[in-house]
Order: C-alpha cells, then structure tokens, then sequence
C-alpha cells in the first residue's frame, strides 16, 4: 500500500465523509466536526502528493498551515456556537433562522 | 458725413419732425409743459431751414436746379430698391408749404388746445403727420413715396379720431382711413404695374423707360396712370371718394387747417404733379373731368351748408378738383401754383374760423348756453367789431379763393381756368370742362361771402352772446396775420414784375412744365402756347363770374333783397339735394356698405352654421371617436397584456424561483455538490 492511489482513496473517503456530515448534521458541531474532516482529507491529499511527486517540503508546510487555520477557525466557530446556545438554548441548525424573518 | 447743404438740410426738415414725434409720445408727460416746446421748436427749425433752401433756390434763379441722393435699401440680385431724396424747386417750394403751415398749425396749437386732455399726444401725432408728409415730397422713387403716403393716412387717422371719446370723431378717422385705402390699393396696382413694365421705382428711369416707349405704352400705361391717379383721388379726396374730407372736420380745427391746407390733401395733388410725365392723353382726360366734377359737386354742396367748417371743407374738396382739373388738362404747373396759394389762404381761412369757434365756445361757455351749436353760421353774425384782426385776415383770404384781382388766387386760378378753356378750345368735345370750372369758380365766390356775410356782418343774431366775443390770444393771430399776407399777389410775382394781372414772377420762372414722357402727347410749350391764346379770354370770364359770385351773395346775405329762403323753397329738390352732399353717404351706405354687411353676414353664417357645425365639429367627433379605440386599444391591449403581462410573468417567475432560496446553508452546499457532481460528469464525457 504504498502507492499514491491509497492514499488519494483514503483521502476522498474522508473527504466524502466530511462532505455527508456537513450537508445531514442538524447540530452545529457534528457539521462543524464534517468541516474538520474536509480539512483533514486535503492535509493528506498535500502530504501524498508532496511525498510521491518529488514537491520537497511544501505540501508539509501547507499542511501544517491548515491545521494551524483549521485550530483558529475551530476556536472561532465553537465560540459562536456557544453564543448561539447561550442565546437560543439550541445548536439546531435549522431553528438558528433568525435573519430569515 | 454729407456735405451738400442741399442734402443734408432737406434731410434735417425730413427727420426733425420724426425725432420730435419719438421724443413727445414717449416723454411728453415727463418734460415741461408736456414737451410741445420740442414740437414747436424742431418745427420752426425745419421751416428755417426749409427758408434757406428757398433763399438758395431764389439766389440760384435756375429752373433746371436738381440734387439727389439715394442709397440701396433692398438689394436681393435682380430686385433692388434704392431709397432717396430729390431735391429740385418744386420739392423746395412745396416743403417751404408744408412746413410753414405746419409751425402756424403748431403756434396756433398752443392756444387752441391748451388744457387738452392729451395735449403731448397731439403734438406728438402733428409731428408725425409733418414727418409723412415731407417724406412724400422728398421721395425720388414710388416705394418710399407709398411708404410716407401710407404714414400720411395712418397720422391723419390719429388726429383726425384725437377725441376719440365722440363716436362722430372715432366715426370720422375709420372713414378717413378706409376711403383712403381704396384708393391706396388702386396706388399700389399703378405702382406694381410700372415696376413690372419698367423694373424701376425711381422716378426718372420711370420717366427715361416710358419716353421710349417700349417697355410700357398705350393702354397699359393708362391703366397704370389711372391707377396712380386713384392713390391722389383718396388722398385729396376727389370725387368719388370726397366723403371722407367733411367729416374729418371732427379734428381739432389747426389738424383741420394743416391736412386741408399742407398736407394730406395736398399730397395727392403733389403727386399728380410730380408724377406728371406718366399720364397718358386717355389717361388725363378721366383726370380732368374727376376734376371738374368734383369741383362743381362740391361747390354744389358748399352754397348750402350752414356749418361754418363744413363749408371750408367742401370748399377745399371743390379747390382741389380744380387742381386736378389743371393736371388733367395739361396745365400742372398751375394745378402747384394753386395748390401754393391755396394752402396759404385756406391755411388761414382755418384759423380764422377756428378763432371764430374758439371765441364762439367761451362765449357760450359764459352764458351757460351748451345747446348752441358754436359752429353754426346761424348763430353767428356781426363779429365785424369784435374779431378785427380774424375778420380783416378772412377777408382778404377769401377775397383770395374767390379770385379778386390783386390777391394771390386770382393768379392761379386764372392759370387754371385758362388752361381749362384753350384745353376746350383745341378740343371742343370737352367743352364741359370750362364750363364746369368757371360755374365752380362763380358758386366758390358765392360762398365764400356767404360765410364772411354771415359771420361777421349784419345783425347778431343771438345777441347774448355777441357782448362775449373778442378776439383771440396772440398764438392764433400772429399765424392768422401772417398767412393773411401771404394771400396778396406780392409774394407770387416777385421780382420780375408788379402786375397783378399776370402770373408771371418767380414761381412761373423757377417752376417750369417738364414735357410729358408719353410720346405723341402735347409738348409742355405747346400747351403753354394754347394757354397764352386763353389768358385774356379767361381772365375775364373769371373776373365776371367772380363778381356774379359775389354781388349774388351780397344781395342776398347782407341786402337780402332776394330772399334765400323763397329760392331755396322755389328748388326744393336742388337745395335738398345741396344741403344733404347729394346723398352720397346714404348711397354708398344703402348701395356699398349695406350689401358688404349683408355679405359678411351671411359668409359669417356660412361660417358659424355650416361650416363650422358640420366640417369642424365633425372633425371633431371623428377624432373622438378615433382617440376613443386607440385609448381602449392601448388600456387593454397595450398596457394591460403587454405591460402589465411583462410584470406579472416577471412576478410569477419569481415567486417560483424563491422555493430555491431556502435560506439553510446546507440545501445550498447540496446544490454546489450535485452542480459540481454535474459538472465532473460532464467533463468526463
């Protein structure tokens, strides 16, 4: 298994997975957990290619600069999260429609 | 600038009285004493100047002495008009006339109409009549000469219509103004009618083109000469378009005594004698006898009216058909030199009588009398004592227009006559000329003494108010006065003789007769000739019926050994006819205006119920009608299905493409996948 296509699959899957999460979740932190799971498929996707298509240390360092974003932006997210709840008592999304009104 | 005194001082005579006119109407009310100071003072100027001319033209001795000027008015390639002044003797005598009546009529004016309600209105309008009139004189072509002719018309209209609040004087200036203009329009056809033939309006390339007798002869030019003639029958007022003139009478006294004496009648006779060389022999023998029976017509008239202005007016009808007569029979030198001496003493013989009425009116005035009428001869009489100086001055006018030796229309009149007769003499199927002039010239003596009879002598006959009357202030004698002199023959026969049989002096010397330019006509000298043979013949028949004239007026006004009343009762019809003008207005009113009111009536039925009713106001439904479809075609098809459809599928589209807008973040990521999943799809086809 150790062939670039492994891990492009392993990658998708994730990818797929995250993807199914964020569109069915009704609780902002299953959708928010999705999110993280897209982020992680594309750090393998950099990873994989930095390691099988000779990019040298590149797809690494973007690789940790997503992580890095995916930490702030999971601090961000959470924070309205918890806003949201100690507001509404809720983290449905679908009864946070306030703008809709 | 223009050097030539001969140029420029006619030119001043010809715009002072204009520039007066601009600067009394609209300053007048602003100015002291209401400007009639700028009046009187540019109006003696141009009389001075106009003396001047005189003098040079005295000095110069030279029949032939002419100055023009002209400068180009219009000028489109073929068609040019070339406006310009002519300046030979007879402009210089005639513009000597007018200005001289003019500043008389403007002394005279300041007594006569202090007080008046538009006192610079008229000062302002005599100004402007001036301005017409010495524009007419200057003039060397036919169109600025029409244009000033025109202006004449419209400036008596003004004065004549200056108490407008009186219907009669409102009444009288639409008259004057209208007859006139059947006459202008008979003026312009002549005028057109020579442009046409000569492609000129100068007059000289008129007179050169006509002599040789190509461009323009025969009948065509009789009809074009007639067609002149008719401007100067409306103008000076010759039968049968006389009707205008005694009713004019309803201006105030001095308008009455410029425009029967300088200017608006006179311009007529001006013309015709200007104008000369154009007329035909036919032409000239319609001239002579509209002459001659407007001369006898008005005389006819004047034996039996009793208003003392209306008398002066038909008198001044009957001397002007005498002047025409002269120029229908060849003699139109002495048609100017009666219209010369003419304008002085019936100048002053409207003065006299307007001092006459004016004292009449205080007289009346102070005896609270307003139901007399102050122009009526019948309430006057024995003024002899009270007026001397108005009675002397009269006198010697009317001795004058009645042609007593040694007084000015003796010469004139003589000229006349003789012309008349050796006319008849040479062609004696016209022999009613003469004898029309000189039966005129006996009925003119008639009553001229009838009017100084019963006026100044006799007993008053109202005597209340007789104790009242006394002469006039100063600014009506001193014209009086002097225009009384200017009816001795003196002034006429200076310097060659003193002989007050014989009209030779300077004015025969200086105004020579041009030759006619209608080839095959008489020459000037032939006529001459003829005339010469006539003098004596004519001087005496003249004198004869003169004094027949006036020995029948003083046995019967101031001997009354014949009655005038059993005369007047013995011709019942002749007197009726006399006293009502020959019923000239009741005719043209029951044969001319009458219908012309019946065909503007029944045109305006037409108009109002036929044509109006139906053509009009049936345009005017069918365009209803019409609107009416459109308009339902535009609401309902237009605006409801087209318009409004537009917006209501717009509406409808909307609505169903807001299903689309959830408003859950999640259904839009779901569409982004399938639209991505589509595109993926795609591309891998």
């Amino acid at each position: 298994m150790n062939s670039l296509d492994s891990y492009l699959f392993i990658s998708s899957m994730l990818f797929c997975l995250g993807l199914f999460g964020v569109i069915t979740r009704r609780n902002a932190i299953a959708v928010l957990m999705g999110v993280e799971l897209i982020l992680n498929a594309a750090n393998i996707n950099f990873v994989a290619f930095s390691k099988f298509n000779g990019m040298n240390l590149d797809g690494h360092i973007f690789a940790l600069l997503v992580i890095v974003l995916a930490a702030a932006e999971a601090a961000v997210a959470l924070a309205i999260i918890i806003n949201i709840y100690n507001n509404m008592n809720t983290v449905n999304i679908d009864d946070v429609s306030e703008l809709k009104r | 600038m223009i050097e030539n005194p001969m140029i420029l001082f006619p030119l001043l005579i010809l715009f002072l009285p204009l520039l007066s006119f601009i600067i009394v109407i609209f300053f007048g009310n602003k100015l002291p004493r209401q400007g009639d100071w700028v009046a009187v003072g540019s109006i003696v100027t141009t009389f001075l100047l106009a003396c001047y001319l005189f003098l040079q033209m005295f000095l110069n001795y030279d029949p032939d002495f002419s100055h023009g000027a002209s400068f180009s008015w219009i000028n489109l390639g073929e068609f040019k008009i070339n406006l310009g002044i002519l300046v030979d003797n007879l402009t210089i005598v005639m513009l000597l006339i007018v200005t001289l009546v003019s500043s008389c009529t403007h002394i005279f004016s300041l007594a006569y109409m202090k007080g008046d309600i538009r006192y610079n209105r008229y000062f302002a309008y005599l100004g402007l009549f001036t301005f017409s009139m010495n524009g007419i004189v200057l003039a060397d072509n036919l169109i600025s000469m029409y244009m000033s002719w025109e202006l004449v018309g419209v400036s008596s209209y003004l004065l004549i219509g200056h108490w407008f609040e009186k219907d009669s004087a409102a009444n009288a200036s639409k008259k004057a103004f209208l007859t006139n203009r059947v006459g202008d329009i008979g003026f312009f056809i002549g005028i057109m009618l020579l442009y046409s033939a000569v492609g000129a309006f100068a007059f000289n390339p008129i007179f050169e083109s006509i002599a040789g007798g190509q461009a323009i002869a025969g009948t065509t030019l009789t009809i074009a000469g007639l067609g002149i003639f008719m401007g100067a029958v409306g103008k000076s007022s010759q039968f049968p378009l006389h009707i205008w003139l005694p009713d004019a009478m309803e201006g105030p006294t001095p308008v009455s005594a410029l425009m029967h004496a300088a200017t608006m009648v006179a311009a007529g006779v001006y013309m015709c004698v200007r104008l000369f060389p154009i007329f035909t022999p036919s032409a000239l023998i319609v001239i002579a006898y509209i002459g001659a029976i407007t001369a006898i017509l008005a005389a006819l008239i004047a034996v039996s009216q009793n208003d003392i202005k209306k008398v002066l007016a038909y008198s001044t009808v009957s001397q002007l058909g005498f002047m025409i007569l002269a120029v229908g029979t060849g003699v139109y030198t002495a048609a100017f030199f009666h219209l010369l001496t003419h304008a002085m003493f019936k100048a002053n013989l409207f003065y006299c009588s307007g001092s006459v009425i004016h004292s009449m009116h205080h007289a009346l005035h102070k005896a609270h009398d307003h139901d007399t009428d102050p122009q009526d001869m019948r309430n006057m009489g024995g003024f002899k004592d009270k007026m001397p100086i108005t009675y002397f001055s009269m006198l010697v006018s009317t001795l004058a227009i009645a042609g007593v030796p040694l007084f000015s229309g003796f010469l004139s009149k003589d000229a006349i006559l003789a012309g008349t007769l050796s006319f008849a003499q040479h062609h004696p199927e016209h022999f009613l000329l003469p004898f029309f002039g000189f039966l005129a010239a006996a009925l003119t003596a008639f009553y001229m003494f009838r009017l100084i009879f019963m006026t100044f002598h006799g007993n008053p006959n109202i005597k209340s108010i007789v104790k009242n009357i006394h002469e006039s202030p100063k600014e009506m004698t001193s014209p009086i006065v002097l225009l009384g002199s200017l009816s001795f023959f003196i002034f006429y026969t200076l310097p060659h003789n003193f002989n007050p049989m014989k009209d030779k002096g300077w004015f025969t010397d200086l105004i020579v007769p041009r030759n006619s330019a209608v080839p095959g006509s008489l020459t000037s000298n032939e006529i001459a000739e003829y005339a010469h043979h006539a003098h004596y013949l004519a001087m005496g028949l003249s004198l004869i019926v003169a004094s027949i004239g006036i020995l029948l007026a003083y046995l019967m006004y101031q001997k009354k050994v014949i009655s005038a009343k059993n005369i007047s009762e013995k011709f019942g019809f002749f007197y009726d006819w006399s006293l009502n003008k020959f019923y000239f207005d009741e005719n043209y009113n029951r044969y001319l205006y009458q219908p012309f009111l019946r065909l503007a009536h029944t045109i305006s039925w037409l108009d109002w119920e036929f044509y109006d009713k139906y053509f009009i106001n049936g345009f005017g439904k069918l365009t209803k009608l019409l609107s009416t479809v459109s308009g339902k075609f535009d609401y309902s098809g237009i605006d409801q299905g087209f318009v409004d459809g537009f917006g209501r599928a717009s509406n409808t589209v909307g609505k169903l493409l807001r299903n689309v807008q959830t408003g859950r973040l999640q259904n839009y990521l779901l569409f982004v996948v399938a639209g991505i999943l589509v595109i993926i799809i795609a591309q891998a086809f």
